[in-house]
C-alpha cells in the first residue's frame, strides 16, 4: 500500500514556542515530517509561531505560517491555503489540542481537510483519563493476566472516603472533581491526612466529589514508544526505564534505555499490552507513547497513561535507537506499510522491525531552580525541567557519567572530594525527590549506607543503586592506588569517570591526567547507532564514544569542519543556538566540507543523524571534544572547529581548545576573551570614541559600595562570564547590594562582579551583524518594546526598529562597525545598546552567534548563521552577495515604506512553578532572563504584529471589558495616555487609590478598589485579588515599585501578578508594554487580520531590497 | 565481579582478552551472536543452543538474575556464554538467585568484559566459526589449537544429546480437544505450554521413535521441535517426517522442525552466514501479508523458491514467510486440493524470549486439525 494520491496537500501544525514540557523535540519531529513529506511530492503548509525553530526555514515547506497556532488564525490559514489533510500528530499537545478544536467547531468538515495520524476519537480515547481508563479495563486476557489501569473510587462524602480508602489501602491520592490546577489533591499517608485532605477536597470541588485512587508512588515506571500503520502493523521501537520510581514526571526523571530491570516475560506482556492499547485506542497510522507502573515486589503492572501522538519520549527514543519515529510517523500517516518504509541506517533492512541497542542510553533533566529562587524545587507529577542531556555508553556507568557531565552543571558530576556528610541527613534528604537527588544518593553510598537503605529512602531500583555503589567502589580503588596503572585508569574511564573526577581524586587537575592517558594509550573508541546490535551494517555514521576495544569510525575524502552544539537547553541558551548549528551543518556540507556536529541535546534537529555529515553525541566538555579531535584527525583533514553557534557552551572551551593545539574557526578565542574581558573592551570603545554606562568591577562588597556611590544608584550588578543575565539584578542602595553580594555564589576573585550605571527610561537596542574582517554587514536591528533592564531575552521587540531616528540608525551603524574591527570579529557580533536621550551607550558586544538569529533570518529573509559560517571559513561578504546568500547592495538594516513589521515576544514559565507554600511565582521581570520560548508576529503595521505577537504566547488579549492599574509613583504620569486609548477603545478602569487619583487629575474617570493589603471592606468591597479571581478582570497593568526582583517581597504587586498567573488574567509590567498592547487591542478591534506566509513575505522583501 | 583473567580465541586466530564468568574452565563451540535485549535465561536453556558459544550484544547481562518460572528445559545448553558486563546484583521479585552462581552451578564457562560489539561485527563480515574460552590460561595459541581441533557445527547431530529419552505427556487445559505427537529433537517448554492452552494434549515423544511407532499412536496432528545441528544430518527425523506426510497427518513444525520439513519435501538445506538469533525480525506472512515481529533462532536455512510453488509427491508446497531483513525463507506450507494441510515456520511463535506477535500460527495448527478430523 503506497503513499496516498487522493490527497495532495497536507497542513502540518507545529507546537509554537518552546515551554517547559514541550520544547525543540517538535522541532526535530516537525522538521522531519516536513522533510518527508515534501520529499514524497506533497505541498506541506506549516503553522508554526516559533521562530527559533528549523522547520519554520521558508525550505521545509511550501506555504510557512509564522502565524500564531490558535484556531481562529489557523482557519484563516485553511481558508486560504485549502489543504486536504491535516498532520497534527507531530507538534505537541498544541497542535493536537488546535486540530481537536478545529474538529469541535467544525472548521475541518466545512473545508474538507482530513485528519490523519490519528483521528478526532482515537485522540480523544487516549486523552481523556475516564474513556483511556475504559479502554484499558477493556481489553482481552493476556498471557499474564488482565491490563489493569489504577483502581479508583468516586466519593461524595467523607464517609465514602474512608470506605473508599479502606477498600484501596494506604496511601491513596485524592483528586477533587472539576478544580483548576490541581487544586485540593493531594496524598494521605494516614487516616487524619485522609480526613483533612478529604474534606478540603469535598469542599474544593463545585459537585462535592472526589476521586480517592490507589497511589502507585514508588512503583517502578517504564514508558514503550509503539508504532502501527494501516495494514494493522505494529512495532515497539524502544522501551525506556525511569531510574526515578513514579511521582517524578518521567520529563524530570533520569531515564534509561532500554529498560534495565525486566525479565523477558514482563517485557513481552508490557509489549502485549501495549500493542493492544494502540490498536483498541485506535491511533491507525503513528506513533504513541504508552506508561506503565510496576510494583517491585510483586509485579503487578498498571498502565499509567498514553499520548496518542508523537511525544518528548518519542525524540529521546529515536535518538537511542536510530529509529525516526516521527519519519516514519509522517509516511505512515500518508499510507506507506512500515515494511516499505527502508531503515535508513541500514539501508537494506525495512522499518518494519524492532531496534534492538548493544549500548545504555541516559538522559538527565536541567532544571532552571536558580532562576525561581522561591519555586518549591521538590519534583512531582509537574514537569519542572527545562532541558535535558543523553549520553550513550557501551554500560550503564559509562552512560550516566557522560550524561552528568553533560549538563554542564559543576555540581551534577559525582564529586568524590566533596566531604561525605551525615549518613542519616542525607537519607532523610534523598527521600524527597528533587534535582540533585542521584548525586546526595552517591554521597550517601559514601558514608556507607547500603544498597536497601537508599532503596528504601529514594524507592530507586536495587540494580541501579548498585551501579552507584560501583562508581563509588571504584572511586575509593582509584583514590587507594598509589599510581595510575593504565588498567585502573581504563576501567575508571569504562565506567564514565572523567579526567577531571580521576584528578580530583588524586589531587591533580584534568590537564596533567589526560597527558597521562595519553601517554599510556588510554583513549576512546567510536561506536556507532546502527538500530540492530551490529547485525547489519549501518551506513550512517552516529557516533558515540567508549573506552572500549574496537573503534568504527572510517577515513574521510573531504575536509571536516566541527561543530560544536549548545548542549541541554536551559533558560537563556535554547533552540536558537541549535538553529545556528544546523545552518552551518548545511552550508558547509553543500560547500565541499564533510559537517560533523558534536552536542548531547537529545531535543535538537542537530542531533538528526540526517543532519550532518557526522554526528558525535557526546559531552560538550573540553575532555570530550579533543578526544573527538583527536580521532577525527586520524580519518582525514579538519578544516576547522566551530565555537562561536551554540551560545556559551562550546565558547568557554574556545582559549582552551586553542592551548590544546586545536584550529577554532572565525573569530580568535583572544577576540573572544577581549570582548568578555571589561578592560579591555572599554579601550576598545575608547578608540573608537564609543560610550559605555559607567562601570566598574568589584571582588566584595566594600569595592562594590564604592563603585556604586562613584556610578550613583539606581546600578545594574551582575557577575561576570555568565549568559541569560544570570545572577543579574537591579540594586537601589547599600543594603541591597550587600544582601546581593553575600547571597551571590557565583562571584569570586576569579569571576568578579560587574557593577553598571543602570539607564532608567533608555530604550535598548539589539543588533546582530556579520563582519569579515573588512566589510560588515548589518544583519537587523531590534528595537525592545521594554525599557533598559530588563534582559534582553525577556523583551519582546520589532524588527524594524519602532521609534528609532535615520541619525540614530546611522550611528548604530558605525559604532557597530568600530567594536567589530575592534574586537577582531570573523564571524557573527550581537551588540546591546542603550539610546537615552541623544546619547547611544554600549551595553555588551558578544562575538557570537545570538539569541535573535533566527528571528532576525525570517524578518529579512536572509539567513544569517549560513553566511557567517562561510565567512568563518573565508568567504569575504562581497562574494556572499554576489552569491546571493546575502542581500547584493543593502543589508537587514534598510527599511522601506510599508514593509512587514517583526514582532518578537517571548514565553514565561511562571505556571509552573509554585512557592512552597504553594503560591505562585512572582512574575515581574527583570535583568535575569526567564524566559522559555519565543515567538513571532509579522504584519503590515506595529499594532497587529504586537498583537500576533500577544495571541502566539497564548496571551488572551482582550478587545474590551475591564482592565486593572496599579502603578509605581514614577510611571504614574506616563501612563495617562494609554489609559486614555483604553478607555476610547471601550474598556472600564479600575486602579488603586493613589492611580486613581493621578488619573482622575487627567480627567481620566478610574474606578478605585481595594489592594490586597486593604483586605475585604465592611461591606464586602472585593479586593483587586477577589477580583482577579472572580474572572472580572480582563487585562491587568502594574508595575513593580521600588524594583525588587526575584519575587521576595510579598506585597500587593507580588500578589496581584500570582493571581494573574494562576487566574491566566493578561497582566503587563512595563509602561512601554501598555502602550504597545494598546495598539494592539486596536489592531484586533479593526478586525482586519490577515495571514501572509513567510514565502510571500521572503518574495516581497527580496524585492524591494536586493 | 571476577577478578580472574580469561580469554577468547576464534578459529582466524582473532583474540579477546577479559575476565572469566561463570565456570572455570574450558569451552568450545561455534560463536554466535544473539541481539535480544532480555530473556537470557529462555536462551541459555533453549536446547538449539547445543554446540554453540553465544554471545549477547546487549552489554547488560544478569540484571534479573535467575527464577524458578523462566526455564525453557531441565538445563543450559549454551556451550560458552559472552557478556561485557554481568551484574552484580540482581533485582526482581521472581529471582531466587544469581545468574553468576547458575552459570557456576551448572559448570558453564564464560567471558565478560569483553568487547563483544566488535566481536559480533567480526562474525558478521567473517561468519560464525568455531571459537574457544579459557579461564585456566591466557595463551592464546594453545587455546587455538585447542579450537581448529573442536568439531564443527555443519555435519554436527545434536539431536540424541537433547532428546526425552521417554515419552511423556503435557495435559490440556480444558476439556481436551486434540492429541498431538511432538517429536522432541530439542524441543523448549513454551511450546507444549502454547498448545495445551489450546486443549491439545501433547505427548512429548524421542526423536528415535520410529514412524511405525509414531503412527500407531494415532494422533490427530505431529509436531516437530526445534533442535539444534545441522539438519542435513537428521535423516532419522526427515524419514519420520515423510511418514507422516505419507499418512496424511496434519503437521506442524518450528525451526530445526523448518528444515526438517523442508528436506522432507526434498529442498535442501544451508548454513547462513552468521545466522538469525534475536527477538526483532519482522517476518512477513506471503498469504495475508501481515507482518509479525518474531524470536529467531537458526543458524540454517531452506533453499526453496520464492517465486514459484513445487510439486511433490505429498502435495503443493509454497514459500509461506520470509524474513523482511534479508528474504531468507522462515516458512513452508503444503497444500492438497487447495487445502491446507502441513506447515513450518523457521522463528519461534513460542517465543519465551521475544515477543507473542505470531502465536496465532498455534491456533491455525488447530484449525488444521479442525479440518482434518
Amino acid at each position: 500500500m503506497p503513499r496516498r494520491n487522493d490527497i495532495s496537500s497536507i497542513m502540518v501544525i507545529g507546537s509554537g514556542p518552546i515551554v517547559i514540557g514541550q520544547a525543540a523535540e517538535f522541532d526535530y519531529s516537525g522538521t522531519q515530517a516536513c522533510r518527508v513529506l515534501r520529499e514524497d511530492g506533497y505541498r506541506v503548509i506549516l503553522v508554526n509561531s516559533n521562530p527559533a525553530t528549523i522547520m519554520t526555514d521558508p525550505e521545509f515547506a511550501d506555504a510557512t505560517y509564522l502565524e500564531p497556532i490558535e484556531p481562529s488564525f489557523v482557519e484563516k490559514i485553511i481558508a486560504k491555503e485549502r489543504p486536504d489533510a491535516l498532520l497534527a500528530t507531530l507538534g505537541g499537545q498544541t497542535a493536537l489540542n488546535t486540530a481537536v478544536a478545529l474538529h469541535d467547531s467544525g472548521v475541518l468538515a466545512k473545508y474538507g481537510v482530513e485528519l490523519i495520524g490519528a483521528s478526532v476519537d482515537a485522540i480523544k480515547r487516549g486523552e481523556n483519563r475516564e474513556e483511556f481508563k475504559r479502554v484499558v479495563d477493556s481489553l482481552p486476557e493476556f498471557t499474564l493476566g488482565s491490563a489493569e489501569s489504577a483502581r479508583s473510587v468516586i466519593c461524595h462524602s467523607i464517609e465514602e472516603i474512608h470506605e473508599a480508602s479502606t477498600e484501596l489501602g494506604l496511601p491513596v491520592v485524592l483528586r477533587p472533581s472539576y478544580t483548576m490546577g490541581g487544586v485540593g489533591s493531594g496524598f494521605a499517608h494516614d487516616l487524619e491526612e485522609l480526613d483533612r485532605i478529604g474534606r478540603i477536597g469535598l469542599d474544593a470541588s463545585p459537585v462535592t466529589e472526589v476521586l480517592v485512587e490507589e497511589s502507585i508512588l514508588g512503583w517502578k515506571e517504564f514508558e514503550l514508544e509503539v508504532m502501527r500503520d494501516k495494514a494493522d502493523n505494529v512495532v515497539v521501537v524502544c522501551s525506556i526505564e525511569n531510574f526515578d520510581p513514579m511521582g517524578v514526571h518521567t520529563g524530570d526523571s533520569i531515564t534509561v534505555a532500554p529498560a534495565m530491570t525486566l525479565t523477558d516475560r514482563e517485557y513481552q506482556h508490557m509489549r502485549d499490552v501495549g500493542i493492544a492499547i494502540i490498536r483498541a485506542v485506535g491511533v491507525d497510522t503513528g506513533g504513541c507513547n504508552i506508561q506503565f507502573a510496576i510494583h517491585p515486589e510483586t509485579g503487578r503492572m498498571i498502565v499509567i497513561e498514553m499520548n496518542p501522538r508523537v511525544s518528548r519520549s518519542s525524540a529521546l527514543a529515536s535518538k537511542a535507537t536510530g529509529f525516526p519515529i516521527a519519519k516514519i510517523a509522517a509516511k505512515v500517516a500518508v499510507g506507506y506499510t512500515l515494511d516499505e518504509i527502508p531503515n535508513d541506517i541500514t539501508e537494506q533492512t525495512p522499518a518494519s522491525f524492532e531496534p534492538t541497542l548493544d549500548y545504555v542510553v541516559v538522559k538527565v533533566p536541567r532544571f532552571a531552580f536558580e532562576k525561581f529562587p522561591n519555586a518549591d524545587p521538590t519534583l512531582t507529577t509537574h514537569m519542572k525541567s527545562v532541558g535535558e542531556a543523553m549520553a550513550i555508553g557501551r554500560c550503564f556507568t559509562e552512560a550516566l557519567g557522560k550524561a552528568l557531565r553533560s549538563l554542564e552543571n559543576p555540581d551534577a558530576p559525582f564529586d568524590f572530594a566533596r566531604p561525605v556528610g551525615d549518613r542519616d541527613e542525607l537519607l532523610e534528604a534523598i527521600a524527597t525527590p528533587h534535582d540533585g537527588r542521584i548525586q546526595l544518593m552517591m554521597q550517601a553510598l559514601r558514608t556507607g549506607a547500603t544498597v536497601e537503605q537508599v532503596q528504601q529512602a529514594t524507592g530507586v531500583d536495587p540494580w541501579f543503586i548498585d551501579q552507584l555503589l560501583m562508581i563509588k567502589e571504584l572511586a575509593d580503588e582509584i583514590k587507594a592506588a598509589d599510581g595510575l596503572s593504565p588498567e585502573l585508569l581504563r576501567t575508571a574511564k569504562r565506567h564514565g569517570f572523567s579526567d577531571r573526577q580521576i584528578a580530583d581524586l588524586h589531587h591533580t587537575t584534568p590537564d596533567l591526567i589526560r597527558q597521562l592517558r595519553w601517554a599510556l594509550g588510554v583513549r576512546p573508541v567510536y561506536k556507532t547507532v546502527d538500530t540492530c546490535a551490529a547485525e547489519f551494517a549501518a551506513r550512517t555514521p552516529y557516533h558515540y564514544s567508549s573506552y572500549d576495544e574496537y573503534s568504527e569510525l572510517t577515513r574521510r575524502e573531504r575536509p571536516a569542519v566541527i561543530i560544536l552544539g549548545s548542549g541541554p537547553n536551559r533558560i537563556g541558551q535554547g533552540i536558537e543556538f541549535d538553529y545556528s548549528c544546523v545552518h552551518a551543518s548545511m552550508v558547509l556540507s553543500e560547500n565541499g566540507y564533510d559537517s560533523i556536529m558534536v552536542n548531547c541535546n537529545p531535543e535538537t534537529v542537530s542531533t538528526d543523524y540526517d543532519t550532518s555529515d557526522r554526528l558525535y553525541f557526546e559531552p560538550l566538555t573540553l575532555e570530550d571534544v579533543l578526544e573527538i579531535y583527536h580521532a577525527e584527525s586520524q580519518m582525514g583533514e579538519i578544516a576547522g572547529v566551530i565555537v562561536q553557534l551554540g551560545g556559551q557552551t562550546p565558547l568557554k572551551l574556545a582559549t582552551a581548545l586553542k592551548d590544546a593545539g586545536v584550529k577554532i574557526v572565525g573569530t580568535s578565542p583572544e577576540a573572544i576573551d577581549l570582548a568578555e574581558e571589561r578592560g579591555a573592551f572599554s579601550r576598545v570603545l575608547e578608540t573608537a570614541g564609543l560610550v559605555s554606562p559607567k562601570h566598574g568591577m568589584a571582588e566584595s562588597y566594600e569595592q562594590a559600595s564604592n563603585v556604586a556611590k562613584e556610578i550613583g544608584y539606581p546600578v545594574l550588578v551582575r557577575p561576570s562570564y555568565v549568559l541569560g543575565g544570570r545572577g543579574m539584578e537591579i540594586v537601589y542602595n547599600d543594603a541591597a547590594l550587600r544582601t546581593y553580594i553575600d547571597n551571590s555564589t557565583l562571584i569570586s576573585p576569579e569571576t568578579p562582579v560587574l557593577v553598571d550605571r543602570f539607564l532608567d527610561d533608555a530604550i535598548e537596542i539589539d543588533v546582530d551583524a556579520l563582519y569579515d574582517g573588512n566589510e560588515l554587514y548589518l544583519g537587523g536591528i531590534m528595537e525592545h518594546i521594554e525599557e533598559a533592564g530588563i534582559h534582553s531575552g525577556d523583551s519582546a521587540c520589532s524588527l524594524p526598529s519602532a521609534t528609532l531616528s535615520r541619525a540614530a540608525l546611522k550611528e548604530i551603524r558605525t559604532s557597530t562597525e568600530a567594536i567589530a574591527k575592534g574586537v577582531g570579529v570573523h564571524g557573527l557580533i550581537n551588540i546591546q545598546y542603550a539610546l537615552a536621550g541623544e546619547t547611544l551607550y554600549v551595553l555588551e558586544a558578544n562575538p557570537r552567534a545570538s539569541r535573535t538569529i533566527p528571528f532576525v533570518s525570517k524578518a529579512t529573509n536572509t539567513q544569517l548563521a549560513k553566511a557567517a559560517t562561510m565567512v568563518m571559513m573565508g568567504s569575504t561578504i562581497a562574494e556572499l552577495r554576489q552569491r546571493g546568500m546575502l542581500r547584493t547592495r543593502t543589508d537587514g538594516a534598510s527599511i522601506w515604506p510599508g514593509m512587514p513589521i517583526a514582532m518578537k515576544e517571548v514565553m514565561f514559565p511562571f505556571n509552573r512553578f509554585h512557592t512552597i507554600e504553594g503560591t505562585s511565582v512572582d512574575s515581574v521581570l527583570g535583568p535575569e532572563m526567564r524566559s522559555t520560548g519565543e515567538v513571532m508576529g509579522l504584519a503590515r503595521n506595529f499594532g497587529l504584529s504586537f498583537a500576533k505577537g500577544q495571541v502566539a504566547a497564548y496571551v488572551k488579549v482582550p478587545t474590551g471589558g475591564t482592565v486593572f492599574v496599579s502603578v509605581a509613583d514614577k510611571d504614574k504620569r506616563n501612563i495617562v495616555f494609554p489609559v486614555k486609548a483604553l478607555i476610547e477603545l471601550g474598556f472600564k478602569v479600575l486602579a488603586t487609590d493613589g492611580t486613581a487619583s493621578v488619573l482622575a487629575q487627567r480627567g481620566i474617570d478610574a474606578t478605585p478598589v481595594r489592594k490586597f493589603s486593604e483586605k475585604t471592606g465592611p461591606n464586602g468591597e472585593p479586593t483587586i485579588v477577589e477580583l482577579i479571581a472572580r474572572g472580572e478582570i480582563d487585562l491587568i497593568f502594574n508595575t513593580p515599585s521600588g524594583g525588587a526582583s526575584g519575587g521576595s517581597q510579598r506585597a500587593d504587586g507580588y500578589e496581584i501578578r500570582t493571581a494573574a498567573v494562576l487566574y491566566d488574567v493578561p497582566s503587563i509590567t512595563t509602561v512601554s508594554g501598555l502602550e504597545a498592547a494598546v495598539l494592539g487591542i486596536e489592531a484586533l478591534q479593526t478586525g482586519d487580520v490577515d495571514v501572509v506566509s513567510l514565502q510571500e513575505w521572503g518574495e516581497e522583501i527580496d524585492t524591494a531590497c536586493r | 565481579m571476577s577478578t580472574n583473567k580469561a580469554i577468547l580465541v576464534l578459529e582466524d586466530g582473532t583474540v579477546f582478552r577479559g575476565r572469566s564468568y561463570g565456570a572455570i574452565g574450558e569451552t568450545f563451540g561455534e560463536a554466535v551472536f544473539s541481539t535480544g535485549m532480555s530473556g537470557y535465561q529462555e536462551t541459555l536453556t533453549d536446547p538449539s543452543y547445543v554446540g554453540q558459544v553465544v554471545i549477547a550484544t546487549a552489554p547488560h547481562i544478569g540484571n534479573t538474575g535467575w527464577n524458578d518460572e523462566d526455564d525453557e528445559s531441565q538445563r543450559i545448553w549454551v556451550s560458552g556464554y559472552v557478556v561485557r558486563d554481568p551484574a552484580r546484583r540482581a533485582s526482581s521479585w521472581r529471582s531466587t538467585i544469581s545468574l553468576d552462581e547458575q552459570l557456576v552451578a551448572q559448570g558453564i564457562v564464560g567471558i565478560s568484559d569483553i568487547d563483544t560489539r566488535a566481536l559480533t561485527i567480526h562474525l558478521r563480515d567473517a561468519g560464525a566459526m568455531r571459537v574457544g574460552i579459557s579461564s585456566l590460561g591466557e595463551d592464546a595459541a594453545d587455546l587455538l589449537d585447542k579450537v581448529r581441533r573442536s568439531p564443527r557445527m555443519e555435519g554436527a547431530d545434536h539431536v540424541a544429546t537433547v532428546t526425552t529419552n521417554e515419552p511423556y505427556v503435557v495435559q490440556a487445559v480444558g476439556p481436551k480437544r486434540f492429541t498431538v505427537a511432538a517429536i522432541d529433537l530439542g524441543i523448549k517448554s513454551n511450546t507444549p505450554r502454547q498448545m495445551v492452552e489450546r486443549g491439545i494434549e501433547v505427548i512429548v515423544v524421542p526423536a528415535s521413535i520410529t514412524a511405525e511407532e509414531l503412527l500407531e499412536m494415532n494422533t490427530d496432528g505431529v509436531f516437530l521441535s526445534n533442535g539444534p545441528g545441522d539438519p542435513a544430518t537428521a535423516d532419522h527425523a526427515v524419514g519420520l517426517t515423510r511418514a507422516v506426510l505419507g499418512a496424511r497427518r496434519p503437521m506442524f513444525g518450528i525451526c530445526f522442525g523448518n528444515q526438517i520439513f523442508g528436506r522432507a519435501l526434498g529442498f535442501d538445506t544451508y548454513k547462513l552466514k552468521y545466522g538469525h538469533r534475536g527477538i526483532n525480525q519482522p517476518v512477513r506472512d506471503r498469504t495475508t501479508g501481515r507482518i509479525d515481529i518474531t524470536a529467531h533462532n537458526h543458524g540454517f536455512a531452506v533453499d526453496a523458491p520464492l517465486d514459484k510453488s513445487v510439486e511433490t509427491e505429498f502435495g503443493t508446497v509454497n514459500v509461506s514467510h520470509v524474513c523482511l531483513n534479508d528474504d531468507v525463507v522462515e516458512g513452508l506450507e503444503l497444500r492438497r486440493d487447495g487445502q491446507l494441510r502441513a506447515f513450518s515456520v523457521q522463528y519461534h511463535p513460542e517465543a519465551a524470549a521475544g515477543p507473542h506477535d505470531a502465536e496465532h500460527l498455534f491456533d491455525r495448527f488447530v484449525a488444521l486439525m479442525q479440518a482434518t478430523k
